[in-house]
């Protein structure tokens, strides 16, 4: 790997994470955060979208025109967000149910048009490919770890199964509309105070 | 008042209060998180949005009905809509712009913000899941952009009056609109019971 796609992969994970630091794009995947199969299931087509978008705008980019070029990009996210749904109704029918309108809100997602414009209208298709497929997993690891928790002390399960017992009291607020609120800024919190902290250790030295 | 669903004045209550589109179902907020610093802009915004997901509501079912479906379509309903919304999107932004200026510079600036919001998107998804008829889809469309409206200058408000308060560093900005996103949330939760939709 050389130090330009690594450096792309791990900002992307960690330092410039899509959800913690530039807060995009949370609105469609929030909602399905509350079970951890249908976040996993969402965070494949979203990775997945994120990725061929993003390689194939930068495949394009001098093809198009730029003043319709957020019109073309939003088209081309379109049609990988088809073949996402298609495919998830042919794989996993139950779920893609239960996902309903959330899969095709992939499309307004604004991660996948950041990337496009910020990333993909710049660069060459292949590293495009690793900024989006990175920025997808960045994004990605924060849904899991908060649906993880939203399941886990809304209806003391993980995957489905019963993990704390019946001495548990459900949190059932955790599964409703407020606990993914209160999730996501309490992670905001953590990762922010940690990058402040780093940041006053390095000033006054 | 026609079709399965419930009547048309239960589905517009139902979009502004119980099922709220902000604070239940989490649409729109890129624009909830970024446009709510000041209350004039907030209205602008609101209005610019209920505007939009009004008109496009009832394109989009048509479309939907009367293109897509005897066309067998259906699998491109995205991208029909996605289109729908920004060509019309475009069109009032250029009719605003000759009609009257004043108008423009208040709400102009918005307009494209609102093409990638994605609560214009997902009432129009919403709707054909849920199979309303076009009067029940204006409702819930006029319906929603309210409750997104109504989200937002509220936020507005408050992220105005704490201008002065001290928030722990780590939480300024998104954490804290994110938790008093949160705390609206469960207000509105207490209209739950009243209309099921």
């Amino acid at each position: 790997m050389s130090s330009r796609t690594s450096n792309v992969v791990f900002s992307n994970l960690g330092r410039d994470n899509p959800v913690f630091v530039q807060i995009l794009g949370i609105c469609s995947t929030l909602a399905v955060t509350n079970v951890l199969k249908n976040t996993l299931v969402m965070a494949i087509g979203l990775i997945f979208t994120t990725a061929l978008s993003n390689f194939t705008v930068s495949l394009l980019r001098r093809f198009i025109p730029t003043r319709i070029r957020m019109m073309v990009s939003t088209l081309i996210i379109a049609s990988w967000v088809i073949i996402v749904e298609i495919m998830l109704k042919a794989q996993v029918p139950e779920i893609a149910r239960q996902l309903g309108p959330y899969v095709g809100l992939i499309i307004t997602n604004c991660i996948i048009m950041g990337r496009a414009e910020a990333f993909a209208m710049q660069n060459t298709p292949g590293i495009s490919l690793v900024d989006g497929l990175s920025s997808g997993v960045g994004y990605s690891w924060v849904l899991l770890l908060i649906a993880f928790f939203r399941e886990l002390m809304g209806s003391g399960t993980v995957w489905g199964q019963v993990v704390l017992g019946s001495w548990w009291v459900k949190w059932s607020i955790m599964v409703m509309a407020p606990g993914a609120f209160f999730m996501l800024a309490i992670f905001i919190w953590i990762v922010k105070g940690r990058i402040l902290v780093e940041k006053e250790a390095s000033n006054g030295r | 008042m026609e079709g399965s669903s419930p009547g048309t004045f239960a589905i517009f209550f139902a979009a502004i209060f119980t099922s709220n589109i902000l604070l239940t179902l989490y649409l729109g907020m890129c624009s909830f998180l970024a446009v709510s610093k000041q209350v004039k802009t907030a209205v602008g915004l609101g209005l610019a949005v209920v505007f939009v997901i009004t008109t496009t509501s009832a394109l989009n079912w048509l479309v939907y009905y009367y293109v897509l479906i005897p066309f067998k379509l259906v699998y491109l309903k995205y991208i029909v809509f996605i289109i729908v919304i920004a060509a019309f999107v475009q069109i009032v932004e250029m009719i605003i712009e000759r009609v009257s200026e004043k108008l423009y510079n208040a709400l102009g600036i918005f307009l494209p913000l609102i093409t990638v919001n994605c609560a214009i998107l997902g009432v129009s998804l919403f709707m054909i899941i849920r199979k309303y008829t076009l009067v029940s889809s204006v409702a819930y469309g006029l319906g929603s952009g309210i409750g997104w409206m109504v989200a937002i200058v509220a936020m507005a408000g408050i992220r105005q009056n704490m201008k002065r308060s001290r928030v722990p560093g780590g939480l300024e900005g998104a954490g804290i609109t994110l938790i008093i996103a949160g705390i609206m949330s469960m207000a509105f939760m207490g209209f739950t019971g009243m209309i099921k939709i």
